[in-house]
């Protein structure tokens, strides 16, 4: 080929029209495509209309922001110094004052114990021996530390934590308590042994298919009379297991959902290596099937973190309840709505972000088992 | 010469895996069985120790208490069995409308989801997100407290031609009261229904042999609309209607929807639809687009492809969870009790509860029922399901 | 595996009380405390202010025994209870007394398997209607809409009173006495009905309590008092008259402020009561002097209920069927003796 030959050089292509790019392009092929479209469009935007700016007035515009009694708030906006006066009764319920640095430091630990498995940089090994770490190690430092008695603290009794403390307890128990539960509920049921099958089938049923206030309700009414005399539970206990055994049935089918996915062939290849049972499923499949239902897992949480809340219709002082308590409060009655508002974010915040982490775990974990 | 390979050594009986399968069995069935024995012990001990009655002779005691919403006759001189059917009828009212009201809104909002209208597509995904993140009862407090508490009182009604009042205590609607020979009317109707039924078959053989289609949906439209207003007419309007109005305290007469009922109803269906919309969205989704080619390469159009191809295939993904959802429903219809609606959990299980102090049948009872509500959920979806299952080659 | 074992570490933990077959008494000694249910927020009778301080006729009552049993009135673990739990929280022995204005009627003698120890307040059911609505007594509230508690003892007074009258009414039954309140505010029903002292608490938590009244009419009798578990007489005995001592402390004119110059008192009353004469403290197997105690750090009924409900209260109820015997009331406790 020689360097002289005449290269064909095409005409650049022309730019588009103008009403299909850019800003314009993008909303004539969004919002106005059609009639249909452009009715769609205007209703959408009548409806927001109709629902922002009242909501920004109240909330924001007109809304009341500091001050320490009823009396600064203006009439016809949020009064958001009633969350401001009750914000530590939100948070720790009745845990007196001066203990309430046990409970940020609780917090602390978590925070920083689990930053790590969030993290690139850690190896995988790191993350499950920390991870491990946590489920054991954390309850039982968090529980010294929260209720005391030892090493000079004082007791804090459970009728005293309340707000969204007593939310996170419940909710954090029930799940690392639920976790071990539904593995092994998970395991029988896929067992060949028609008897213990039987039994995890029924236990599992039964929990599924109950609500979870008739549970607590059993919990609560039920439990102390199934128990010898003169033997008793705290009553947040009672709530705990409850929730646990209610929540490991729910676990049970998440797992068992990831012990159907793993192909037989594991098991097979397991057995032909010679492990037994609980060789094989400890460290081949488990391991694979609790990585596939991880973004399941965090989905339950996140319905049994919500669902703590009816902790409330047993008289426990979780921050729903701390909430609807303070509406009553005959200083500041009429703030219903600024406390409900409240709640739901605070309710909001943790759920969102959890479901959001949860899709993105699944699409980083999806790409692993593509072919 | 070749060696005989040893003669296998028996392995001893403990490790022989049928023995170890019967043994874990026994085991796990005596213990179960020894746990069971022992709280049914305590529990007959403790009541027996406390001189708690026990037994189910008080659902034939009075109950003597009154129940605001009852959908069959009841006074407070009926028994406590009376008060469970009304409870469980009350559970029973709000979850179907609230499935409906639900499934309503989700398939509008999961379909919005995949609208191609930008605005559209993101309120929906905004509604999604907010409803769906905010615990239940909070939203039943949120609508019950806030919202619906702030509608005007009896005198100050708002009123729709005098006809449908709201106010604090409730919407009251006109109710139908049948008059003799209204009777004719549901006889024109079931043969309207009849016809309707024998019309389709015959629309779909000729068909079939001839290729040309029936106008079915118009025509049965008209049948079972027009041939019971036409024996209505004829048969003299058999229907008043009984209208509220403000007697005293309260409008008197009428149907009404309490606000408690409102308040659940809007909070059920508003947060169980955003689970309904994200598996519609799922559903639609999982149908592969060509599908929707291929079936517009044969001809059929839009309506078409929508209602023959797309939507069977993705019901086939969407109905299993959706029962699920709607056994959900059926389940948070419970929360009722925070709120002061007569349902099973609040009637049966709070308040008889609490007037006989036998907690062990009345929870026992309660859970019975909504065990075998999902039992009898979960056999119809496996009946569905086998319905269903692609048949592949 | 291990978090289950956490659970069970926290379960032992957590026990309180485990107390196999021993007396009631036995194993609140070995705790150190009291557990005594009372109610979930009630002015004046028990409240808990946010820092979780107890005040009210309730918890004095509670405190009383537990000055009577450690000679220590401090000495309490309380327990807020909702109407639905009370009972069962009683009958399981997660609480050693119930003191949460509880009606003694005869089935929760009878089947219930609990005990009433003594009247600490004598009520009866009324009504506090807005004042707006005109109404004048209970026989105008045909048609209207109420407020109660569910599974309460007015629940089912309320029909009755209702049935006997031939009228008609429509119920609104709420777990809380906070929501009947916030609903009798709102408008959602005309008239909240409850035991008439509960009525007076439910007033001043209203925003404007000027704009409501109770009705004249009482329609049921209501006599309150602590409970105990049904087969424990020894138990029964104390809460019984840690009562009794302070209904006694006031018709004798002890009061907490005056108990140690009683003691030199020459009514030989007096002295059996403060224990300077004869045993009778010991007859209960606790300190002799367990009475003066009682009165030294609670107080007797009159200072208790001028306290928390009476003229040095907001509740401003006046003394009417609780006053002594001798003063036209119906408070008569027997003599130590």
């Amino acid at each position: 080929m020689s360097e002289s030959s005449i290269a064909h050089v095409p005409h650049p292509n022309l730019p588009p029209p103008s009403n299909s790019i850019g800003a314009i392009g993008w909303v004539r092929h969004n919002l106005l495509s059609s009639p249909l479209n452009i009715a769609l469009t205007l209703l959408a935007i009548w409806l927001l209309y109709l629902i922002i700016p009242p909501i920004l007035r109240w909330a924001i515009i007109d809304a009341t922001w500091s001050g320490d009694n009823r009396e600064a708030c203006h009439p016809g906006g949020a009064c958001w110094v009633f969350i401001q006066v009750h914000f530590g009764q939100f948070m720790y319920g009745f845990y007196p004052d001066g203990q309430r640095w046990r409970v940020d430091l609780t917090a602390l630990l978590l925070i920083f114990g689990a930053a790590p498995l969030f993290m690139h940089a850690v190896s995988n090994r790191l993350k499950v021996r920390l991870g491990l770490g946590l489920l054991v190690i954390y309850p039982v430092i968090a529980f010294f530390l929260l209720k005391g008695g030892s090493f000079g603290l004082p007791v804090v009794e459970t009728s005293q934590w309340g707000g969204l403390l007593l939310t996170l307890v419940i909710a954090g128990v029930g799940m690392t308590a639920a976790l071990p539960l539904g593995i092994l509920l998970a395991l029988g049921r896929r067992s060949r042994l028609p008897a213990i099958q039987t039994l995890c089938v029924t236990f599992i049923e039964f929990w599924r298919g109950v609500p979870l206030i008739t549970v607590l309700f059993m919990s609560s009414v039920m439990l102390p009379l199934f128990l010898p005399a003169g033997m008793n539970f705290d009553k947040l206990l009672r709530a705990l297991i409850g929730v646990t055994l209610f929540q490991s049935a729910y676990m049970a089918e998440v797992v068992r959902g990831g012990l159907q996915a793993i192909p037989k062939g594991q098991v097979e290849a397991a057995a032909a290596l010679g492990l037994g049972y609980w060789k094989t499923m400890g460290l081949i499949v488990l391991p694979q099937a609790l990585k596939l239902v991880i973004p399941g897992i965090v989905n339950t949480f996140i319905a049994l973190f919500k669902d703590t809340s009816l902790v409330l219709i047993i008289g426990l002082f979780d921050l729903m309840n701390m909430v609807h308590n303070a509406t009553t409060n005959p200083d500041w009655l009429g703030f219903s709505t600024e406390g409900y508002v409240f709640a739901a974010a605070v309710y909001w915040l943790f759920c969102f972000n959890m479901s959001h982490f949860s899709q993105k775990l699944e699409k980083r974990l999806h790409t692993g088992h593509k072919r | 010469m070749a060696e005989h390979a040893p003669a296998p050594v028996k392995p001893p009986f403990w490790n022989d895996p049928q023995v170890r399968a019967i043994a874990f069995q026994v085991i796990a069935l005596v213990v179960t069985v020894a746990f069971g024995l022992y709280i049914f012990h305590n529990t007959q001990l403790n009541l027996r120790r406390l001189g708690i009655a026990s037994g189910f002779d008080f659902l034939s005691s009075p109950s003597g208490f009154d129940i605001i919403q009852t959908l069959i006759p009841y006074s407070p001189t009926s028994n406590y069995g009376q008060v469970f059917w009304v409870a469980l009828l009350n559970t029973l009212l709000v979850s179907a409308l609230g499935i409906v009201l639900a499934t309503l809104l989700g398939f509008i909002v999961g379909i919005a989801r995949l609208s191609k209208n930008w605005l559209v597509a993101k309120l929906a995904l905004i509604y999604i997100e907010t409803f769906r993140n905010i615990p239940l009862l909070l939203q039943i407090f949120f609508w019950y407290f806030a919202v619906l508490r702030a509608v005007p009182a009896p005198r100050q009604s708002l009123s729709l031609g005098d006809a449908v009042f709201l106010n604090i205590r409730g919407l009251y609607m006109p109710a139908p009261q049948f008059q003799p020979g209204f009777g004719w009317v549901l006889v024109a109707l079931a043969i309207a229904i009849g016809l309707v039924w024998w019309l389709k078959r015959w629309a779909w053989q000729r068909q079939m042999a001839t290729g040309q289609a029936f106008p079915i949906l118009r025509t049965s439209l008209a049948l079972l609309l027009g041939l019971p207003l036409v024996v209505f007419w004829l048969a003299g309007s058999p229907l008043h209607w009984q209208l509220p109005e403000l007697r005293g305290f309260n409008f008197q007469g009428g149907w009404v929807v309490i606000p408690e009922m409102a308040s659940l109803l809007l909070a059920l269906s508003v947060y169980t639809a955003t689970f309904i919309a994200e598996i519609v969205r799922s559903g639609i989704q999982a149908v592969s687009h060509g599908q929707t080619e291929a079936s517009l390469s044969l001809g059929l159009n839009s309506s078409l492809t929508l209602r023959l191809v797309v939507l069977p295939q993705a019901l086939r993904v969407i109905i299993p969870p959706l029962t699920n959802q709607y056994l959900n429903l059926t389940k948070n219809s419970s929360l009722a009790a925070a709120i002061g609606y007569p349902d099973l959990v609040a009637a049966f299980a709070g308040t008889t509860l609490n007037q006989t102090g036998q907690a062990i049948e009345c929870i026992a009872i309660t859970m019975a029922v909504y065990l075998t509500i999902s039992l009898l959920i979960s056999l119809g979806m496996n009946w569905y399901n086998r319905r269903v299952a692609l048949v592949e080659r | 595996m291990n978090s289950l074992q956490t659970l069970t570490a926290a379960a032992a933990l957590m026990l309180t009380g485990v107390a196999q077959a021993g007396t009631t008494l036995e194993a609140i000694k070995k705790n150190g405390f009291i557990k005594c249910g009372v109610s979930d927020g009630l002015p004046g009778f028990s409240y808990a202010d946010e820092k979780g301080n107890y005040s009210g006729i309730d918890v004095d009552v509670c405190r009383a025994v537990a000055a009577a049993v450690f000679g220590d009135a401090t000495k309490v673990k309380f327990t807020p209870l909702t109407a639905k739990e009370r009972l069962t929280a009683l009958q399981s022995g997660e609480i050693d007394v119930l003191s949460r204005n509880t009606t003694w009627t005869s089935s929760r003698d009878s089947a219930q398997g609990l005990n009433f120890t003594g009247i600490t307040y004598y009520d009866g059911q009324g009504f506090l209607v807005n004042k707006k609505l005109g109404v004048k007594s209970a026989k105008d509230l045909d048609g209207a809409t109420v407020c109660v508690q569910a599974g309460t003892t007015t629940e089912l007074n309320l029909s009755d009173y209702f049935r006997s009258h031939k009228m008609k009414f429509t119920p609104i039954t709420y777990d809380k006495s906070d929501e009947s309140a916030k609903s009798l505010e709102a408008g959602r029903c005309d008239v909240l009905t409850s035991d008439q002292s509960q009525l007076y608490a439910q007033r001043i938590k209203l925003a404007k309590p000027d704009d409501y009244m109770v009705l004249p009419e009482v329609i049921s009798k209501e006599p309150l008092g602590p409970v105990v578990r049904h087969g424990d007489d020894e138990w029964f005995d104390i809460v019984r008259w840690s009562l009794f001592v302070m209904v006694d402390a006031e018709e004798l004119g002890i009061t907490s402020k005056n108990v140690e110059e009683m003691k030199k008192s020459s009514n030989p009353d007096i002295k059996r009561m403060l224990g300077v004469e004869g045993d009778k403290g010991k007859d209960f197997g606790l300190a002799n002097d367990w009475m003066a105690t009682v009165i030294k750090q609670v107080g007797n009924y009159g200072e208790i209920f001028e306290r928390n409900v009476g003229q040095g209260s907001p509740l401003q109820i006046k003394r009417g069927l609780n006053a002594l015997w001798t003063q036209g009331g119906l408070q008569y406790a027997p003599p130590v003796r």
